[in-house]
């Protein structure tokens, strides 16, 4: 207790030394690369390595000039290439939000609603695809979609089509990838925020005349608001910047902005403008991350 | 109702001006935020004792309880306990120990285990401990549960592993957090009195909050009621009741009849008081101070009036009224008359033989009480 | 308590099943397929276990499986240190200087693309190396580095919220019968705790196991893990072997998780019956 009581001294106590290592970790290399990436969005291109300019250069003995180059924003808002990949992956990511909510809400609401035996055995067949590979479950859809794949051949041997479909590389294919891939992203949060419901209002509402769908309108549906919200930001966020399933099921015309950044850094080697996509990507995503904060604050507050 | 509590009920050393506090809280103040918790309370607690706190949630009770197991630390003022400062020292150094009000027995380990913690922590020999434990479960009964895990135990059960487990370190102070609260009716009142005999056996001093005033009556040597953060008053269970300080005093410990009035005789050895409430006059056998014409209250306690049909002597502390509603408890029945002045009195009444004379709903009845009966307050 | 669900509310969770799993089956049957068109079920010569055989000849493969491991195991170990400490803090210090950053950066990784993860922890590290000569290239080092900075926060939350449930009188009894916080917390909080720590582990492996973007950006030359082997190939289309790996995957995560859920049933049971 001896070397506590000096330690606090200098204000170091065993609470400070908790947080301090997290804490720190985070700062260095969550934190501070932000700041780094956003000190390369303003350099310049170079066919160096690493291939960017310094910012600050010394500019005879004494001075230090900062070299501030707006070149890649401009760049990126003059080619329409970013700006429709910007607009591309906020429209994929939405409309697959959408569609989460529409396969993931029925689906946590009857595992909410069934048995506690039965629950705990439907939870786990949604959180087991969870733990297994997200690339190796992406692959999965291609055997099934392209053209002399799965569903091709089903429907060719039920007589339903006599040509393959094209399925594969097409807007449908990415959809179905992102939906399939982040559909326990949305039921989780949102089975956690049903599990919690007092099924007595139902009955309480139908007792006083309501209809069951009207109940669940006006009762279920209003109160489990800040679970749809959670799970529709653990997709839509993501799923703007999303890579690995356009580059495999999306083929080569579909713009996402993960997609763009990928190529501008490992294709192009433009350090610089990947770093200037990330930055705006980052403002884009930056308003939805903090309301997705405040929405699980709210919900953890309300479970107490 | 009768006081049981303690060793030290017999000598009363709260009378005596000269004994030396056990526990001394010395304008304690615990402020979260703007809000008091506990508000400028001193507090005297000796040897021996068992030290009720009463009071509804939320009135600080178990602030202040957990300010003396060094959990919370006060904001102002100081704790000693049996002579030494409290400040600074944490709840792992202090020579008191607590039971809480969920027990808090740790799950992973048995109930061997759990008892035998605390001593582990004190670094006691192997040998000791294990003859000590032992002691301590055949004294709470439980030799025979020593290998099962607290999710074996029934609530009664779990309740004296947590008892032995604060007692087995032989504590100067033993807290206790509602410790009857989780155990069922029956089972409570039982233990009520196992508790009593244990500490009377080991001399411990117990500090017990509680809600349940039917509990605080029981235990206590002493009872502290708080209300707001403040110790409203403090003192043996049958001076709460027979003599309460305050309205909320008379009206939180038992049930009680309030008739406000004004004072129209203020004699040293008895007061007479004119009470519209009840629509006729008080008369008190004991002197109160209050200035003259003072608004003050009549608190009779429902036991304590008389029901009859024949009209009785006198015309102070007499009032008819018609039976507006009973009922029978068993032991005994509630009635609730309606005076004419709009106010409704309450009054138990035992059922001492099997067929009472009846007195049934709308009938006619005369109350009347003893001068000495009225407990008269100021505030 | 009631339980009811409608005809329809049976159907979409038909559905939804059949749509999360239809994939994956499809991949543990295809897996025993002989034909090398995957898709095209050869049925003279299959089931059959030539894949299998192909996989375990695949030096390529199972390099980039050693390495996978190798990052996994670090990341879930470190990950769980970390993820623990901050956990705890945010659970039980309710006020501090930094709590609210704390939060907000144990948070934000959860939902932060991984391009740009990936992108700002690679530019870190090309600037560590030209400002101190850390890390010198890139590899397994930096590639368990990314990959802790996300997986603490899964770590985080987890302890966290297993924490708000955690009855504090347990550590406050501790306390009082003489023990020290540090002590407190070993022999009382962190045996209660370990089911959160212990699937804090396993996601935090998994996690890693299956990255590939944070891999792709912070790896360096030779350090290739497991999904970028695989992501390569299955750029170029579908392939048996492919079909094999995941057959192997989803059995050791089945297996893995049906017997963790188990036995974390048996002791959840017990916790409640010690409410």
């Amino acid at each position: 207790m001896k070397t506590a009581a000096y330690l606090r001294r200098f204000g170091i106590s065993g609470r400070g030394l908790v947080v301090a290592l997290p804490y720190l970790w985070l700062l260095l290399f969550f934190v501070v690369p932000f700041v780094i990436v956003l000190k390369i969005s303003f350099s310049d291109i170079d066919l160096a390595i690493p291939p960017y300019k310094p910012l600050l250069e010394w500019v005879g003995k004494n001075s230090l000039a900062i070299k501030v180059d707006f070149n890649n924003y401009a760049f990126l808002f003059t080619d329409r290439l970013y700006i429709n990949a910007f607009l591309n992956s906020i429209k994929v990511a939405f409309i697959s939000t959408v569609l989460c909510a529409l396969v993931g809400y029925p689906m946590a609401y009857g595992i909410a609603r069934s048995k506690p035996a039965t629950r705990n055995l439907l939870l786990l067949l949604v959180i087991l695809p969870f733990w297994t590979s997200l690339l190796l479950r992406v692959y999965a859809w291609i055997g099934l979609l392209k053209a002399n794949g799965v569903i091709n051949n089903v429907l060719i041997w039920m007589g339903v089509i006599n040509e393959p479909l094209t399925l594969l590389y097409t807007p449908f294919a990415m959809y179905v990838g992102i939906v399939y891939s982040y559909l326990p992203f949305f039921i989780l949060p949102m089975y956690a925020n049903l599990e919690k419901m007092d099924w007595q209002l139902l009955e309480a509402a139908e007792d006083l005349g309501c209809r069951p769908w009207q109940a669940f309108y006006k009762i279920t549906l209003p109160l489990s608001r800040n679970g749809i919200l959670a799970g529709s930001m653990l997709v839509f966020i993501p799923a703007v910047g999303e890579f690995v399933i356009p580059a495999l099921l999306g083929g080569p015309n579909a713009l996402m902005i993960g997609r763009v950044l990928w190529d501008e850094f490992f294709s192009n080697r433009a350090w610089p403008v990947a770093s200037a996509v990330a930055i705006l990507l980052l403002i884009l995503l930056v308003p939805f991350m903090m309301w997705y904060q405040s929405v699980q604050a709210r919900e953890s507050a309300g479970a107490r | 109702m009768t006081t049981s509590g303690g060793a030290a009920v017999k000598s009363a050393p709260w009378k005596d001006p000269s004994a030396r506090p056990y526990v001394q809280v010395d304008r304690v103040t615990k402020a979260f935020g703007d809000f008091k918790a506990v508000d400028d309370v001193s507090l005297k607690i000796y040897k021996g004792e068992i030290f009720c706190l009463l009071g509804a949630s939320g009135c600080g009770k178990t602030t202040l309880l957990r300010m003396l197991g060094g959990f919370e630390t006060p904001t102002s003022g100081k704790i000693f306990i049996d002579g030494e400062d409290m400040t600074g020292v944490p709840p792992y150094e202090r020579p008191v120990n607590m039971m809480f009000q969920s027990y808090a027995l740790f799950p992973h380990m048995n109930v061997e285990e759990n008892v035998a913690f605390g001593l582990k922590q004190d670094r006691i020999p192997k040998a000791e401990i294990k003859e000590r434990v032992a002691t301590m479960l055949d004294l709470v009964k439980l030799g025979d549960f020593a290998k099962r895990k607290p999710h074996q135990l029934s609530g009664g059960q779990r309740q004296r592993v947590a008892l032995a487990r604060s007692l087995v370190k032989r504590p100067k102070l033993l807290l206790l957090d509602e410790p009857l609260g989780a155990l069922d009716k029956k089972l409570r009142e039982h233990t009520q009195f196992e508790l009593i005999s244990l500490q009377d056996k080991l001399g411990v001093t117990f500090v017990v909050v509680t809600h349940d005033q039917e509990e605080a009556m029981t235990l206590a040597s002493r009872i502290g009621v708080m209300n707001h953060g403040e110790i409203v008053q403090a003192g043996t269970p049958s001076e709460i009741y027979e003599f309460p300080s305050s309205k909320f005093v008379a009206d939180f410990v038992g049930s009680v009849n309030m008739f406000e009035g004004k004072l129209i005789e203020d004699e040293p050895e008895h007061v007479r008081i004119a009470s519209d409430d009840m629509g006729g006059t008080i008369y008190v056998s004991h002197g109160i101070s209050a200035p003259p014409e003072a608004i003050v209250w009549a608190a009779v306690r429902p036991e304590k009036i008389f029901m009859s049909t024949a009209q009785p002597a006198g015309t102070d502390n007499v009032v008819r009224g018609a039976v507006q509603d009973i009922a029978y408890l068993g032991d005994l029945s509630i009635y609730l008359v309606k005076l004419p002045t709009g106010k409704v009195v309450r009054v138990t009444q035992p059922n001492t033989s099997r067929h009472a004379e009846a007195i049934t709903w709308d009938q006619q009845v005369y109350l009347s009480w003893d001068a000495t009966s009225p407990v008269v307050v100021t505030r | 308590m009631n339980y009811k669900s409608s005809y329809f509310i049976i159907t979409c969770l038909a559905f939804g099943f059949a749509f999360l799993y239809i994939p994956i089956l499809s991949m543990v049957v295809f897996s025993f397929n002989a034909s090398k068109l995957v898709t095209v079920w050869d049925s003279a010569h299959s089931p059959t276990l030539k894949w299998y055989y192909a996989l375990l000849g695949n030096d390529e493969i199972l390099d980039a499986a050693w390495i996978s491991l190798k990052v996994a195991v670090i990341n879930a170990s470190g990950s769980v240190i970390l993820g623990t400490l901050a956990g705890f803090g945010l659970a039980r210090f309710s006020q501090f200087r930094g709590r609210f950053t704390l939060n907000a950066m144990t948070t934000a990784p959860l939902v932060m693309p991984e391009v740009i993860t990936g992108l700002s922890l690679l530019l870190l590290f090309v600037a560590l190396e030209q400002l101190i000569g850390w890390p010198a290239g890139r590899g397994i080092t930096t590639m368990t580095i990314g990959h802790m900075t996300f997986s603490m926060a899964y770590v985080t939350v987890i302890v966290n919220s297993r924490l708000a449930t955690f009855d504090t009188a347990l550590e406050e009894a501790a306390m009082d019968l003489g023990a020290r916080p540090l002590k407190v917390f070993f022999v009382i909080t962190m045996p209660i705790i370990f089911p959160a720590i212990l699937s804090g582990w396993l996601l935090a492996f998994t996690l890693s196991w299956d990255d590939l973007v944070i891999s792709s950006f912070t790896s360096g030359p030779g350090s290739s893990t497991l999904p970028m082997v695989v992501f390569s190939k299955v750029r170029l289309g579908v392939s048996p072997e492919i079909n094999v790996l995941a057959t192997i995957t989803i059995t050791v995560v089945t297996l893995m998780i049906v017997g963790v859920s188990l036995w974390m049933a048996r002791r959840a049971k017990l916790d409640k019956a010690a409410d």
